[in-house]
């Protein structure tokens, strides 16, 4: 039999309450029990970032975090950036400054950035490269994930208010409205 | 020598203005992934899909004396427990194109022996991945280890422990070719550069392993797989042949991949494994790598190359002639055979008029995961190669490595332009990308900023090359190595059909696993406008799974844009043909009397006499008895596009032919500082000119050389699979195999010279390799720019700071360690 324990985790504003392994990753949580694959898995050893996911708030490797160590918390993904059709600006500037190529890195780069512009609503473009030196990209060489960024961070901080529970709990689906 | 007449050039081809081709759009495939949707392997589910993992050789090298799976087999949730040997009983070798494959011969997991660090044993297939990973715990394999042989060069000594011992040696391959006169060209040398350099194995490591989901259907023998991989569409029938099904019974269905590099060409194992096991267990079955199988057991390793060069010069620094005596770890198996050097030798010369070329290519067997492909493929070793000696050369003349460069560069006027090895360039014009190089790397400045710093005791060094990428490749460069069996003249084709339907709109279907961060999406949609004057976002863009497939080859050797380009330039015209008849007979005039603008066709000179696609589209949906007897309802039309210049070699093998004609160009500046008390290398600046013929979207290419550049930096600076004297995997992680981050690569300056080919769509020629082929000769002629002043030339990448600083302190008369 396997060991079960009871968690409830609280993902893009929605509560969840799951019988998970003690071993059970928090990664394998949100993709496989609760069908959120916008989180990927890369290094499997908490390297390179693409498994990047908020947790209260500031961002944790999810490929090497166990789900019972979130019991009671609240998690972010890239699920919650965009609203119904609407894309996040991070998103939209990613789109634009083509700061991504093949896209596997880009959901753990997209939450990294959120956190950054967070924490400095006006960085640096040496800010920028140095903070998201956290994940790692095989495609672009991060210079247009800088710029994207950058660029993300007037709109963020010029009112255009974003919601970090949109896109879950009411919202229509993105592919009903689009 | 043999003289080959050159009566093959096609005829040059003029190109129109563009609107779309040339615009940098914003990509048609992103918003999935933007939004976490992409769809990847891992991201699919199948009802009922078990889990598959694979035991792996913790040995270098050793018999398998006995498996016991009494334990794995009974755990619940284990659905089946397979041995390699039981494997063998059930799928036939694996492909392979290289020399006698019954003497080095290769299967999905490991039989009676294995051959390396993580070599496949036994595979489990579970309820999950958790349960299948438990049982592989539970297996006890008995090993005889063998003595393990890693360096190459040792490798091929008598005595050396056998890889494979029907082969009787470790020398997979051996043969010299002679191209042009050689021996006069370095009998009339004023000097012989010469060196040995060593270029040590790095690989593609995207984030996204290889995965394949299988799904067999007993009723019907069919086999549906999902894979990220396999990319050689046209030669699915020999991963069919495997795994002992009909060719028309296995479907590949093409799932995007997160990054390959070449690393997910045509990796049949996943899919062998994951498709054996579901027709075992009778329900669909995924395996998909974890880390270190993508680390360990990927076949997918780089290129692994000792070199020992010599370089015929004169005094004015004329270069004459090259002998080249290089012999390549191929690690364990070698799939591919040597076509990596038919890479290199398809810009072995690079940008200069050399005259002359011996190569000797010695394929070593070792205790290594095997070589597959990487970005460039073999021929950014050339590059490599070929700049550090013509820098020494530089060197050794007293020459500007400017001057030296210009001096020898095929001239515009001198296309299409065949170097000794039968090879074609179609087009180019180097000086143009050097002088916009050395003015966007602010060559001059830098020059005299180093000069500055050498006062101040630092090392600053600036690292000018120009080198070839070559583009679109045909596959006699893997098979020209032999005499028999010989074949004709290969194609890899690539084919799109065009579906216009009764609103006009447009879908393009392609028949390759084309996605790989790639744009062909974008690519398509953006040539499909530039035909049809619509809006690239408004073409649909779908894959044809394998199965009735047209013929498709894929991406590889920066083929992609060019062959997709004739493809949908073939279907359209195909498409403008029938409307063109149709509007004729919709506005009662002669076919001739009209022409397409703006989207339709309209009757020359009056433009209110007109017919949208749309129009047209609708009529020949729905009112096919309007129309002739022999127009068919519908507007759908296919194109197969072959190579476009492919020619035979000679038999003696003295000229190869043309097989890589579509050569682009670049020039790469960078500056390096090197701390000489740690190693450390830091870029200062990035200047790189790249010229790939006409630009489709140029924001997307700049991306490939950004991104590819900072690979050659991970290349020529950090990143190795080091295995230690015992083969052992010592970077198995990426806490060892260190990819540059943001910190590691510099903001680079990019522009571009546009020489469109005559021969291709449009004047495209590839591009989607040029970072990597350029960036680990250009840092290294710049590291070995900054401590000239020590006399300490490095031979060796990856430029790690402990072989920096061997070099260093062997040149300071200290002695090493």
């Amino acid at each position: 039999m396997r060991d079960l324990h009871e968690i409830t985790l609280t993902v893009n504003g929605r509560e969840h309450t799951l019988a998970v392994e003690p071993r059970r990753l928090l990664v394998d949580v949100l993709r496989e029990d609760l069908g959120l694959p916008g989180t990927h898995i890369g290094c499997e050893h908490g390297v390179c970032g693409t498994c990047t996911v908020l947790l209260d708030g500031a961002s944790i490797r999810s490929c090497s975090t166990l789900a019972v160590q979130v019991d009671g918390r609240s998690v972010r993904t890239v699920e919650s950036l965009a609203s119904g059709p609407d894309l996040h600006p991070l998103q939209e500037e990613f789109w634009d400054k083509q700061g991504l190529q093949c896209g596997y890195c880009t959901p753990g780069m997209l939450m990294r950035a959120v956190e950054i512009l967070e924490q400095e609503p006006d960085p640096t473009p040496e800010q920028v490269r140095e903070e998201i030196a956290s994940n790692l990209c095989r495609c672009t060489g991060y210079q247009y994930i800088v710029e994207a960024v950058l660029a993300a961070a007037p709109r963020l901080r010029g009112g255009q208010q974003w919601d970090p529970t949109a896109g879950t709990a009411a919202t229509v689906p993105t592919e009903a409205k689009a | 020598m043999t003289i080959i007449e050159r009566r093959d050039v096609p005829p040059a081809r003029t190109h129109g203005p563009r609107r779309w081709v040339g615009q940098s759009i914003r990509r048609v495939e992103d918003p999935k992934f933007l939004r976490g949707r992409g769809g990847y392997i891992a991201d699919l589910v199948r009802p009922g899909m078990l889990h598959a993992a694979v035991l792996r050789s913790p040995y270098p090298h050793a018999r398998i004396v006995s498996i016991d799976t009494t334990a794995a087999e009974a755990m619940p949730g284990v659905y089946a427990v397979v041995t390699g040997a039981q494997a063998a009983e059930l799928t036939d070798p694996l492909p392979d194109f290289g020399p006698d494959p019954a003497k080095h011969t290769w299967r999905c997991l490991a039989v009676d022996k294995v051959r390396y660090v993580g070599e496949g044993v036994v595979v489990v297939v579970a309820d999950d991945r958790y349960l299948a990973e438990d049982a592989l715990a539970l297996i006890e394999v008995e090993y005889d280890p063998l003595p393990a042989v890693v360096d190459p060069v040792r490798a091929l000594d008598a005595g050396a422990p056998l890889v494979h011992e029907a082969l009787g040696a470790n020398l997979a391959y051996d043969r010299t070719f002679d191209f042009g006169d050689v021996d006069a060209d370095f009998a009339e040398a004023d000097l012989v550069v010469r060196d040995r350099l060593r270029w040590h194995r790095s690989g593609g490591q995207p984030l996204e392993t290889v995965g394949a989901i299988a799904d067999f259907d007993p009723s019907t023998g069919q086999l549906t797989a999902h894979t990220n991989s396999l990319s050689f569409t046209s030669y699915l029938f020999m991963a069919a042949a495997t795994l002992r099904i009909p060719a028309n019974k296995l479907d590949i269905r093409q799932v995007p991949a997160g990054g390959s590099f070449g690393s997910k060409l045509f990796v049949t194992k996943p899919l062998v494994i994951a498709g054996m096991c579901s027709r075992i267990v009778g329900r669909p079955v995924v395996f998909l790598e974890d880390r270190v199988d993508n680390i360990s057991n990927c076949d997918h390793h780089g290129s692994d190359r000792v070199y020992d060069v010599e370089l015929a010069v004169m005094r004015d620094g004329t270069l004459r002639g090259l002998r080249i005596d290089t012999i390549d770890d191929y690690g364990a198996y070698i799939q591919f055979g040597v076509g990596h050097h038919g890479n290199a030798l398809a810009q072995v010369t690079g940008p200069y008029t050399i005259g002359s070329v011996r190569y000797r290519v010695r394929a070593a067997l070792t205790n290594k995961n095997q070589q597959g492909a990487y970005r460039g493929f073999g021929s950014e070793v050339n590059n490599w190669m070929l700049e550090q000696m013509v820098d020494k050369a530089a060197r050794e003349l007293r020459m500007d490595p400017v001057e030296i460069r210009r001096r020898n560069f095929i001239q515009p006027a001198q296309f299409p332009y065949f170097i000794p090895t039968g090879n074609a360039y179609d087009s180019g014009d180097y000086e143009a990308v050097l002088e916009r190089a050395l003015e966007l790397g602010e060559y001059d400045r830098w020059r005299a900023e180093q000069a500055r710093a050498r006062e101040e005791g630092r090392y600053l060094g600036i690292g000018l090359i120009t080198a070839q990428e070559r583009s679109v490749f045909s596959a006699t460069e893997f098979w020209f190595w032999f005499d028999e069996p010989g074949a004709p003249v290969t194609s890899m084709p690539e084919s799109v059909t065009l579906n216009v339907d009764a609103t006009g709109g447009i879908t393009a279907t392609l028949y390759s696993c084309a996605f790989w961060g790639n744009s062909p999406e974008t690519m398509v949609a953006q040539l499909v406008a530039e035909e049809f004057d619509c809006e690239p976002h408004d073409v649909s863009i779908v894959y044809h799974g394998s199965q009735g497939g047209l013929p498709a080859t894929g991406p590889g050797g920066s083929r992609t844009t060019v062959m997709l380009a004739g493809a949908v330039e073939g279907a359209s015209a195909k498409i403008k043909a029938k409307a063109r008849r149709a509007a004729s007979e919709l506005l009662e005039v002669d076919p001739d009397d009209l022409e397409w603008t703006e989207g339709g066709f309209q009757v020359r000179g009056v433009p209110d006499r007109r017919k949208s696609l749309g129009d047209i589209a609708i009529a020949l949906h729905l009112f096919k008895h309007t129309f002739p007897e022999d127009i068919e309802s519908g507007l759908e039309e296919s194109k197969v596009f072959d190579h476009p210049w492919t020619t035979m070699p000679s038999a003696d093998r003295s000229d190869l032919g043309v097989f890589y004609p579509f050569m682009g160009h670049a020039c790469h500046v960078p500056v390096v500082e090197v701390d000489v008390a740690t190693g450390e290398v830091r870029i200062l600046a990035y200047a790189a000119v790249h010229d790939c013929g006409t630009l489709v979207n140029p924001r997307s290419l700049a991306g490939h050389i950004v991104g590819g550049t900072a690979q050659g930096i991970g290349t020529a600076l950090y990143e190795e699979f080091v295995y230690d004297d015992h083969g052992q995997l010592v970077t198995s992680s990426f806490l060892d195999y260190t990819i540059p981050s943001a910190m590691e690569v510099p903001e680079l300056r990019i522009d571009h010279v546009e020489t469109p080919s005559p021969y291709t769509p449009h004047g495209i020629k590839g591009g989607g390799e040029g970072g990597r082929m350029m960036a680990p000769a250009a840092l290294n002629v710049a590291v070995n720019d900054a401590l000239a002043p020590l006399g300490v030339r490095v031979t060796e990448l990856p430029m790690t700071p402990d072989r920096l600083r061997a070099a260093i302190r062997a040149a300071e008369g200290a002695p090493p360690g």
